[in-house]
């Protein structure tokens, strides 16, 4: 999928954003308020409408961008912090929920053996201190209050 | 010589214990390959919510300075730099510690750092006061230009896309304008609730430092660093002290660079350890040793990424102009305390200015100490595997944007920018302007607003925003950084063209 094409939503998406900013800064009340985003916006949609020319006419750079290979190896992740911050934080309980996404995360990336249990039981003591000293650290030092869901 | 008075606030208990933690955990995070002394710093400011000013300045300023040094163990050691300032290290230091000579290399590397890194906060010290009282003379129509030079300055800087760079700042300046305008409170584009207060400025740093570094980690996949540290035999420290005062060329040349590259906005000590190095070795009688272990490459890189150091803050103290992308971050927690940089800054909060830029001072001798005893045991952590990083790194970017406000709200902005500026990232589009367009962004809609409404009871905003002495050279400066970079991008792609033909 590398290829100077694959350019071209990341453009579309930013010139389709910058439009947007544009028509708000240009048709919400009060004026005055909109001055600012007004000059901004202008130049954001010159500069994403040159963006876009660019990546439709194929002279953008083609450097960087994603293959099928990191899309499939950070699939899982991303999955992960989007459950994580948009579900389950709220729902578990932040502590239980970041000891579940911790542990995911750590043990889809590690590079080491999956069939091990001594690297399974270093996973879970790992994820274990690192909760604990998340918990001295906000609860007990900074004295931070967070969502207590259905857990903890 | 008023800093000398503020010498003893840095050592109060709690100050100095900030200090030195600071230092420590700054040399074990550089160390590690993958967090950038950007990131470190990011994640520290929900920390300095709860402190004093100064105190809080003094944890970051500690961790700024150390995980930029702390960078050269894994150069070194792991043939990684730590972050982007430590490239050139890599190319001496590591072939000195594969020859056995890995104790060497670290002092003289720390000692370089120390050297270089005092020697920029003098001149932190010592020009910062001038440029400040200098800055009085900037009226709203500057201060808007100043803060646009800014995002322009740090736009262009990265040669590959000078549009992407301009439209990331464009994308921080709009960021900047999401919640209640403070003239007329009047809402703008809150298009979820999350929004009413605008984009905390934390959250949206920790976001977009921290989440794409843990998703380039998910990219690679279940991937093993396969680097293994080099073992590290004694070495005295006298004979490597005694070493580093007889390349005093090297030294002054690192030192110089760096200094002088720190004071231009923007570059950052990645630029001036490659161009010292460079330099170094054109004048060297012994240039065809390196890049095989000479220890005159190390202390030239070493210095000059650490004399970048206290410089790279002189146009931010003094301008609100960040030298550096850590820089910019640091503005955000001075922002957070209230405190403006400028001659407000030196008039009204001495104590707060001084107490920090003293504490970069005895941070660099803090550093010289600690960084040779914990070389060992920071290469040890440099090797934990990666997924572990990602998993600390998401853990700590979560729970910090969370306790800024006690909000879920800041986690869902700091979520959604990390992962959008990730994807940014990977299409050209680089974090640095768009930081700067957020840190920057009501500071130049405040002057825009103020110098508008001057102008409309005046000559009108064209000629009270386009002409003047100040005014025209900052407009020429920013036309100056643009047209420079759509040259310097052109005749790279056509360099590139012709190689490829």
């Amino acid at each position: 999928m590398r290829s100077r094409l694959q350019h071209l939503p990341p453009a579309g998406a930013v010139a389709a954003v910058g439009v947007w900013v544009c028509y708000v800064s240009f048709t919400q009340r009060p004026a005055d308020a909109f001055l600012f985003p007004r000059l901004i916006s202008a130049v954001f949609v010159l500069l994403s409408s040159i963006m876009l020319v660019q990546a439709v006419s194929r002279r953008a750079n083609p450097e960087g961008g994603l293959n099928r290979k990191q899309v499939a190896n950070l699939l899982p992740g991303l999955a992960a912090i989007l459950a994580h911050v948009f579900w389950a934080a709220k729902t578990l309980g932040f502590y239980t929920a970041t000891t579940i996404a911790f542990f995911i995360v750590l043990s889809l990336y590690d590079p080491r053996s999956h069939k091990s249990s001594r690297v399974w039981a270093r996973r879970v003591a790992v994820t274990a201190g690192f909760i604990a000293v998340l918990y001295c650290l906000f609860a007990l030092l900074l004295r931070v209050h967070t969502p207590k869901g259905i857990f903890f | 010589m008023e800093f000398l008075g503020y010498f003893g606030a840095v050592f109060e208990p709690v100050s100095f214990l900030l200090l030195l933690g600071g230092t420590v955990g700054g040399l074990i995070l550089g160390a590690t390959p993958g967090l950038s002394p950007t990131m470190a710093v990011a994640l520290l400011i929900p920390f300095t919510f709860h402190l004093q000013p100064a105190q809080g300045l003094i944890l970051l300023g500690a961790a700024y300075t150390s995980t930029v040094a702390g960078g050269a163990v894994s150069a070194i050691l792991l043939k990684i730099p730590g972050a982007p300032a430590n490239i050139a290290t890599t190319l001496d230091g590591h072939a000195m510690a594969a020859q056995g000579k890995g104790a060497r290399a670290l002092q003289l590397s720390f000692l370089a750092s120390a050297v270089g890194g005092v020697t920029g906060v003098l001149l932190l010290i010592f020009l910062t006061p001038v440029l400040a009282q200098w800055a009085l003379a900037f009226g709203p129509s500057h201060l808007f230009w100043l803060a646009i030079l800014g995002v322009t300055v740090i736009g262009t800087l990265d040669g590959r896309s000078v549009i992407k760079g301009l439209l990331a700042g464009c994308i921080g300046l709009w960021l900047s304008t999401i919640g209640f305008d403070d003239i007329l409170g009047a809402q703008r584009f809150v298009f979820h609730p999350v929004l009413g207060g605008g984009v905390n400025i934390i959250a949206a740093l920790i976001g977009i430092f921290a989440i794409p570094q843990v998703i380039a980690v998910f990219a690679k996949g279940r991937h093993a660093t396969g680097a293994e540290a080099l073992r590290v035999r004694r070495h005295p420290i006298g004979r490597a002290i005694r070493e580093l005062f007889s390349r005093v060329r090297a030294l002054t040349i690192g030192t110089v660079t760096g200094s002088v590259i720190g004071l231009i906005p923007g570059i950052g000590g990645q630029i001036a350890g490659l161009v010292a190095y460079d330099q170094a070795r054109k004048v060297s009688p012994e240039r065809e040793k390196f890049g095989s272990g000479h220890s005159e490459g190390v202390i030239a890189a070493e210095s000059a990424n650490n004399a970048m150091v206290g410089p790279s803050l002189v146009p931010l103290l003094t301008l609100s102009i960040p030298g550096s992308p850590t820089a910019a971050v640091l503005l955000g927690g001075l922002l957070i305390h209230g405190i403006f940089p400028g001659a407000d800054l030196f008039e009204n909060h001495p104590r707060v200015a001084w107490t920090f830029i003293n504490s970069m001072l005895v941070g660099q001798i803090l550093m010289l100490f600690f960084g040779l005893y914990i070389a060992g045991l920071a290469a040890r952590i440099a090797q934990a595997p990666q997924s572990a990083m990602a998993a600390i790194v998401l853990g700590l970017a979560i729970f910090g944007s969370y306790s800024v406000q006690n909000s879920i709200g800041d986690v869902y902005v700091m979520a959604t920018l990390g992962i959008a500026m990730y994807f940014l990232e990977r299409y050209g589009y680089p974090a640095a302007p768009l930081v700067l367009g957020l840190i920057l962004g009501p500071i130049a809609e405040a002057n825009f607003t103020q110098g508008s409404l001057i102008a409309n009871a005046s000559d009108g905003p064209l000629v009270y925003f386009l002409t003047g002495g100040l005014n025209a050279a900052l407009i020429a400066l920013v036309l100056l950084s643009v047209i420079y970079s759509v040259f310097t991008e052109l005749r790279s792609r056509r360099a590139a063209r012709g190689t490829a033909a």
